[in-house]
């Protein structure tokens, strides 16, 4: 296998477990905002919150796979981009610490002040994580303020809001993200939880789908890039080792380039904007697990919907359009890439094979019996 | 990082890549460090569950369920704490192998001493002065422990920096070799500079936060940089005297208290459960002197001997650095109140907060005769 065939491996690696972390999780956010609107009593919180009990863990490790596999796979991106949106993603940090002691913390005491006091944690933490994320991939299509210099040292400079584009993409991930979650619990509780997430689906569905397509419209006003060789040399994904040895051509509405050359793409858009309504009408028909296949359709078809409109690149600079990240040229070596495609091609189907696993130890709905009858092995 | 192994600087990407996944997984440092460190953290989990045993034994309140914890938490703990040390020694010896600098920090060893070296047991390390105030020293024992033989001389600070310094002046070439292919001018002899000097390539780094041209450092630079390539000497002496002073503690009272527990005496030893009790912040005051020891111990470099932390920070502004670190401060002191708080309650409560029917503390009229 050649060093081009390997590095296109792992940008679909990358982006296979991006798209694990936001359909896996994104229904723990979703659940996590939705707590208080849903549930009218402590026994109805509770229930939200065991709907996700025994799996919420090991979802979450999808975003550390995902940003192990950017450490190792590509280091420059992991570097450019962990630095460049550092705030960022230390208000994440601190917005994913909420869930795990939320949930813990919550159920240790009966008081309800005490509790009331976590589901305002739980809350956040779902909502702060939700933001960034929305906020990084608006973010890093603008593109991230950072340059190499030729000792591939990394500079940093000074964001430039496009608030228009910014907040279609907001808007877009927090409503994909409590549609999800709504799709979720009707799958798999029943009562009152289940009912209010069926109106909030019903009620959010379309509004998912405008978010995505003003987001769509504002995309036409930024700047994208095309990559080209340097000189008369054209380019060549092979040899190319350091990202300062590649031409950039700036132009604007270039992100929708990619869809216009090759219209087949455009299907994916296009599922990312049906999805959504495809998953209100399932609730309206009071078929939860449609719905909630729909929303993880909707949410993996967005989040593809991005990588393709950026391909080749990853991270493109909004300082210095040649030191923007491609999948050709921001890898580690070849035999990195390759060990480590090794490992996954072992361990991927494992972890597959035991996610799948333990949904079905975990399938049927919950109710509030199970619930009452059981508040220590429970959350 | 302490040892790395198994990757080389690619001139072509101008970067340290990956060259042999064997010896980085094999490699020797990193597995005695994963299970000392494993180790130690059972330590502390069996003093506190002893600790907690002995409150519910001095107030002889759900006695027999302390005392079948205390007795797992005291046989798993004594095996435990012995692993500790004895791995902690085994460390220490790889120590001594491959960051001798590190070692002779740890001891405060400022001159080459004839083999066996004397072991400092107390002092006052003075970095500026290069020697320990008011040295208390047992000969020969640390020749013993760091080389295992009575041969070997353990190196001396002072004759270390002189090392370094020259490790600095090739690195020097080195980074002037790597700028002009850089540059463009790719030519043999350029390229054979830098193979004979490349493996010094980060000592000439240590130049970074002095020279702007690292090759064309002057000797005030290469002076302040030598002086930089050994790790603050007193944190690591203290800090590693309070650690194997703790382990050593601890093994004692594991010891005791096995010993009393076999032969079912442990009610009628109310100043031993006090003292189990009052530990329990011990395993945890030994474990961050011991990161201390080997975090700190590893400077100036973040990757021994190849990136110093000088040339690896990130060029963010300080100010952002103060934010994450003012934030993840709070929010774990905010954690760890709130954490201790759920623990006491826990705690008094007892087992009886299963509602298993087990336990006295359900029944309040039992609980009151027992």
């Amino acid at each position: 296998m050649d060093y081009a065939t390997l590095k296109l491996i792992w940008w679909a690696l990358v982006l296979f477990m991006m798209v694990g972390f936001i359909v896996m999780d994104g229904f723990d956010l979703g659940i996590a905002m939705l707590l208080p609107v849903v549930s009218k009593d402590d026994d109805d919180r509770r229930l939200v919150i065991n709907s996700v009990g025994p799996v919420w863990e090991g979802n979450q490790v999808w975003l550390i796979a995902g940003a192990g596999a950017l450490f190792a796979a590509w280091p420059l991106v992991y570097a450019a981009a962990f630095s460049g949106l550092y705030i960022p993603m230390v208000v994440l940090l601190l917005g994913l610490f909420l869930r795990p002691v939320g949930f813990d913390y919550r159920s240790k005491l009966a008081d309800p002040v005490w509790r009331r006091w976590w589901d305002r944690a739980l809350v956040a933490g779902g909502l702060i994580p939700a933001l960034i994320l929305g906020a990084a991939i608006g973010l890093v299509m603008e593109g991230l303020p950072f340059r190499f210099d030729t000792a591939l040292r990394l500079h940093y400079g000074a964001f430039d809001f496009h608030w228009g584009w910014l907040l279609s993409v907001l808007a877009t991930a927090i409503s994909l993200l409590l549609l999800h979650g709504a799709g979720f619990l009707q799958a798999k509780v029943t009562g009152t939880p289940a009912l209010r997430a069926r109106g909030i689906a019903i009620l959010l569905a379309p509004l998912v789908s405008l978010c995505y397509l003003l987001a769509g419209w504002h995309l036409v006003d930024l700047q994208g890039f095309q990559l080209t060789g340097v000189g008369t040399q054209p380019f060549d994904p092979n040899a190319a080792i350091s990202p300062l040895m590649k031409g950039v051509i700036p132009h604007a509405g270039g992100w929708l380039r990619n869809y216009f050359d090759y219209p087949l793409l455009w299907l994916v858009p296009i599922i990312g904007t049906l999805a959504p309504l495809v998953s209100g009408i399932a609730s309206w028909l009071e078929r939860g697990r449609v719905a909630l296949l729909a929303s993880a359709i909707a949410c993996a078809a967005m989040l593809c919907s991005v990588a393709i409109a950026l391909f080749p690149f990853v991270l493109p600079s909004s300082l210095d359009a040649v030191s923007s990240l491609t999948l050709w040229d921001s890898t580690s070596s070849y035999k990195t890439l390759a060990i480590m495609f090794g490992l996954v091609l072992v361990l991927m189907p494992i972890n597959l094979g035991y996610t799948g696993w333990v949904y079905r130890v975990v399938r049927g709905k919950l109710d509030r019996a199970r619930i009452k009858r059981d508040s220590h092995q429970l959350y | 990082m302490q040892n790395p192994v198994g990757a080389e600087f690619n001139l072509l990407t101008q970067r340290m890549e990956l060259v042999d996944i064997a010896a980085v997984l094999f490699n020797p440092v990193a597995q005695v460090k994963f299970v000392h460190t494993v180790a130690a953290g059972y330590v502390a989990a069996s003093m506190f569950v002893m600790g907690v045993s002995s409150w519910y034994l001095l107030r002889k309140t759900e006695v027999q369920f302390a005392l079948r914890s205390f007795a797992i938490a005291s046989g798993f703990g004594l095996a435990a704490i012995l692993s500790v040390i004895v791995l902690g020694d085994e460390s220490g010896y790889r120590t001594g192998e491959v960051q001798k600098v590190k070692l002779a920090a740890i001891e405060a060893e400022w001159e080459t001493e004839p083999a066996p070296a004397s072991f400092t047991l107390f002092g006052f390390p003075d970095q500026t002065a290069e020697t320990t105030h008011a040295a208390i020293k047992i000969p020969y024992l640390m020749g013993i422990i760091a080389t295992r033989s009575i041969d070997e001389a353990v190196t001396g600070l002072k004759d270390i920096k002189v090392q370094n310094e020259a490790r600095i002046r090739s690195g020097m070439v080195a980074a002037e070799a790597l700028d002009q292919i850089r540059q463009g001018d790719d030519s043999p002899a350029n390229r054979t500079r830098f193979e004979q000097h490349g493996q010094d390539l980060g000592y000439g780094m240590l130049l970074t936060p002095y020279a702007s041209n690292i090759a064309k450092a002057g000797e005030a630079e290469i002076a302040k940089a030598v002086d930089d390539s050994i790790p603050p000497v007193a944190p690591l002496f203290w800090g590693f005297r309070v650690m194997v002073g703790l382990g050593v503690t601890m093994l004692g009272l594991m010891v005791v208290s096995f010993v009393q527990l076999c032969r079912n005496r442990l009610q009628d030893s109310p100043r031993l459960l006090k003292t189990l009790l009052w530990s329990i912040p011990l395993p945890w005051i030994a474990i961050e002197a011991g990161w201390l020891v080997a975090e700190l111990g590893r400077q100036p470099w973040t990757i021994s001997d190849v990136l110093p932390v000088s040339a690896s920070v990130s060029l963010l502004q300080p100010g952002q650095l103060w934010f994450s670190l003012i934030a993840i401060c709070s929010i774990y002191t905010l954690l760890l109140v709130v954490e201790l708080f759920l623990l006491r309650h826990v705690i008094r409560k007892g087992p009886a907060i299963l509602h298993t029917g087990r336990y006295s503390g359900e029944q309040p009229e039992l609980a009151r005769i027992a």
